[in-house]
């Protein structure tokens, strides 16, 4: 199954909807792209929302890093929202749930941001 | 006791090979008796390893193949990946779990294979990196199995 990637604006966060299997190769390339063009255009406070995120390989938890320290570099936020409990086990094994600030409620979630 | 049931694959360095492994690994841990959440640690295992053939050995090179091999040997469930790259030190790959390697975005690949899979070895060949991965299946017995293996 290949990664699906769409956005929308809810109180000046966007929302990146996820879903299929972030690995190695387009999986990656699609959530890279999307978060490259976000900042591009200034969207800085950034929430993916993982609900539908069947599978993560190592390249996939690179690029979840990557995309954290790049919002981060730029100034910006991103969290992280509904992890499904297989990501949930591989954040907590690879020590990445403490860093990644994650969310069980978007509303909750959309709060959180820095106004 | 049954007979080991071994079976090989020769595979291109590709993509392809990698989801295919994926596959196959979940397949063959199925067949052996490993339960569901077992079974998806395996596969991931797999993965990894073949990510470390096909990418960081052979560099998608379409000359070089990497060779894939399941065995089932009583309990115990034996993947080896030997790629045709120039070999590396898998004790100098730093540790993802150190505070200065968190943010890194790469390395977790052998941390994950070490994770899900009871054994992991790393053995450099003339050409290549072999990795041995061994899952045992828990059984009430396995213990006195072991026990009485060892005498």
């Amino acid at each position: 199954m290949t990664m699906k990637a769409s956005t929308r604006q809810v109180d000046g966060v966007t929302i990146v909807d996820l879903s299929g299997r972030i690995t190695l190769g387009e999986g990656s390339v699609v959530l890279r792209d999307t978060v490259k063009d976000l900042l591009s255009k200034g969207q800085k406070k950034i929430l993916l929302n993982l609900g539908d995120v069947s599978y993560i390989d190592s390249s996939g938890i690179g690029e979840l890093v990557s995309a954290f320290t790049s919002v981060r570099n730029q100034g910006g936020e991103l969290k992280l929202l509904h992890l499904t409990k297989k990501v949930h086990d591989l954040l907590q094994i690879t020590k990445l749930y403490t860093v990644f600030d994650v969310k069980d409620d978007e509303a909750a979630a959309i709060g959180a941001y820095n106004k | 006791m049954t007979a080991p049931q071994r079976v090989s694959y020769r595979l291109q360095s590709t993509l392809e090979s990698v989801n295919q492994a994926e596959g196959k690994a979940e397949q063959m841990a199925a067949q052996a008796g490993f339960p569901e959440e077992v079974r998806g640690g395996i596969s991931m295992a797999v993965r990894e390893g073949m990510i470390n053939a096909v990418l960081h050995g052979n560099h998608y090179d379409p000359h070089k193949s990497v060779n894939l091999t399941f065995e089932q040997n009583g309990p115990a469930l034996v993947v080896t990946i030997t790629d045709e790259g120039q070999g590396f030190e898998p004790e100098e790959v730093p540790d993802p779990l150190a505070p200065e390697n968190l943010l890194k975005d790469s390395g977790r690949g052998i941390f994950l294979m070490r994770t899900f899979m009871d054994e992991v070895r790393f053995r450099k060949m003339n050409s290549g990196t072999e990795i041995t991965m061994i899952k045992r299946l828990q059984t009430e017995g396995s213990d006195l199995d072991r026990q009485e293996a060892s005498k």
